[in-house]
């Protein structure tokens, strides 16, 4: 979807501020939005794909006067809303009476505290061992497609019907246009393709520098 | 408020905020309410586990973090035939050093050069190589650096204090991918005597995001 996420070339937003000696987190919530978000990912009902789509469909004026982990906090909610594990319903009664009832549910298999290091560890969310033949290699031309789906995905704005070379082969991925709409993996071939900075941005770019961009076979066209 | 003070809050007080809703009755915050009340809800459903979040966030506050990939780089610097393993296959390569996980299926290792400058960013959310650099810090996943670093990546690095030669070609890698990136910065001039272990105190988390350089100790050992 074309939402505030997409934010390549967009301009506007002032200086990059790098906080010298920064913490990991600022605020104890910080650290229970982040952790909630990954232990309840291993509940397995969804993907990393659908976690992603659900933190873009946050209204654009909202993200971008929100932080980082009000974004993971709303796609949190509207996951476990959406998916009937925690209803708006009951969060809103929750906080207004810690005492406010939590409707039951079965059947999970939750992270314990033993399982973190290992599950952090061998957690694969999107590797691909289907053995898919690629449509391209090293040096093949390829032009982007030009495509404005509602849904996820991961060819950016900046980056659509433009012209570039592939660099390197990934191997097989998840495609998360499919999988992050709930539409399946369709696991397929994943390139970083490389853009010279003059055909994303015009005659004004540097011609001697490039923007490398990780895209999957149905991206792309022949060029 | 000045940004010093925002630092200083950050740096001293945070856990100390929660201390102090309790010692002053101050209320909680919308955005702190909304956490509490969400994770009660899901510790009392039983869809996590409160211990698990522990470990959870000690893991990456006080385990994982920047300091893993300047060991990559230090040994990089250090020995070549790992050097070129590293540039080959970063994956494997920082595996051999027990750094696998989240958000690092696949390490791609870029290395800085004369001829080449390399820096990553994420222009559409805030994928980050966690195994060996951590969490992203706050500029990393901010607005500014997403939608600057792709359209004008010399403006970036200057404002952060690197000027790029105009013979030096800049590759940004946007991590639209699983796959992550980790730059190989380029050994400062005047390290030749220290160690690895006195390499690696030198590597900064920015210069293997490709936004700094690693400069050369003070009064060196030249």
């Amino acid at each position: 979807m074309n939402g505030a996420h997409d934010l390549g070339g967009m301009h506007g937003f002032g200086p990059v501020d790098i906080e010298p000696d920064e913490p990991v987190f600022h605020h104890e919530w910080e650290r229970r939005a982040f952790a909630l978000t990954l232990a309840t990912g291993f509940l397995g009902k969804w993907n990393i794909d659908q976690g992603r789509f659900a933190r873009e469909q946050m209204p654009p004026a909202e993200y971008l006067a929100t932080t980082y982990y009000e974004h993971w906090l709303f796609g949190l909610q509207k996951l476990l809303n959406d998916l009937r594990l925690v209803s708006a319903g009951e969060q809103a009664a929750r906080e207004k009476d810690p005492a406010a009832p939590a409707a039951p549910v079965t059947g999970f298999r939750v992270l314990a505290a033993r399982d973190v290091d290992n599950a952090l560890r061998t957690s694969r969310t999107s590797k691909a061992d289907e053995d898919v033949a690629p449509r391209y290699k090293v040096g093949d031309r390829v032009i982007t497609r030009n495509i404005n789906p509602l849904g996820h995905t991961r060819l950016p704005r900046y980056a659509r019907s433009k012209r570039g070379v592939v660099t390197l082969d990934h191997g097989v991925w998840v495609f998360p246009d499919t999988a992050g709409n709930g539409l399946g993996r369709t696991p397929q071939h994943c390139y970083s393709v490389r853009f010279e900075a003059r055909e994303l941005w015009g005659d004004a770019a540097t011609s001697r520098d490039a923007i490398y961009i990780d895209l999957w076979d149905d991206h792309l066209e022949p060029a | 408020m000045s940004h010093d003070h925002e630092h200083e809050h950050h740096h001293h007080h945070d856990d100390d905020d929660v201390q102090e809703h309790r010692d002053h009755g101050a209320p909680l915050t919308e955005v702190e309410l909304r956490v509490r009340a969400l994770e009660s809800l899901l510790v009392d459903k039983g869809l996590v586990d409160p211990a698990a979040l522990d470990a959870l966030i000690d893991t990456y506050e006080t385990k994982v973090g920047p300091r893993n990939g300047a060991r990559i780089v230090a040994r990089a610097w250090v020995d070549g035939a790992f050097k070129r393993r590293l540039l080959e296959d970063g994956t494997a390569s920082v595996a051999e050093h027990g750094f696998v996980g989240r958000q690092s299926e696949k390490l791609v290792v870029v290395e800085n050069t004369p001829q080449t400058h390399n820096m990553v960013v994420c222009t559409l959310c805030s994928c980050y190589p966690w195994a060996v650099l951590g969490l992203p810090p706050v500029w990393y996943k901010s607005a500014p650096y997403r939608s600057r670093a792709v359209i004008d990546p010399r403006g970036v690095l200057s404002e952060l204090g690197v000027e790029v030669p105009a013979a030096t070609e800049v590759r940004v890698w946007d991590s639209t991918a699983e796959i992550r990136y980790m730059v190989l910065p380029e050994r400062p001039a005047g390290t030749e005597r220290m160690s690895e272990e006195q390499l690696a105190e030198l590597v900064t988390r920015d210069a293997m995001i490709g936004v700094a350089t690693v400069p050369q100790p003070a009064g060196g050992s030249r």
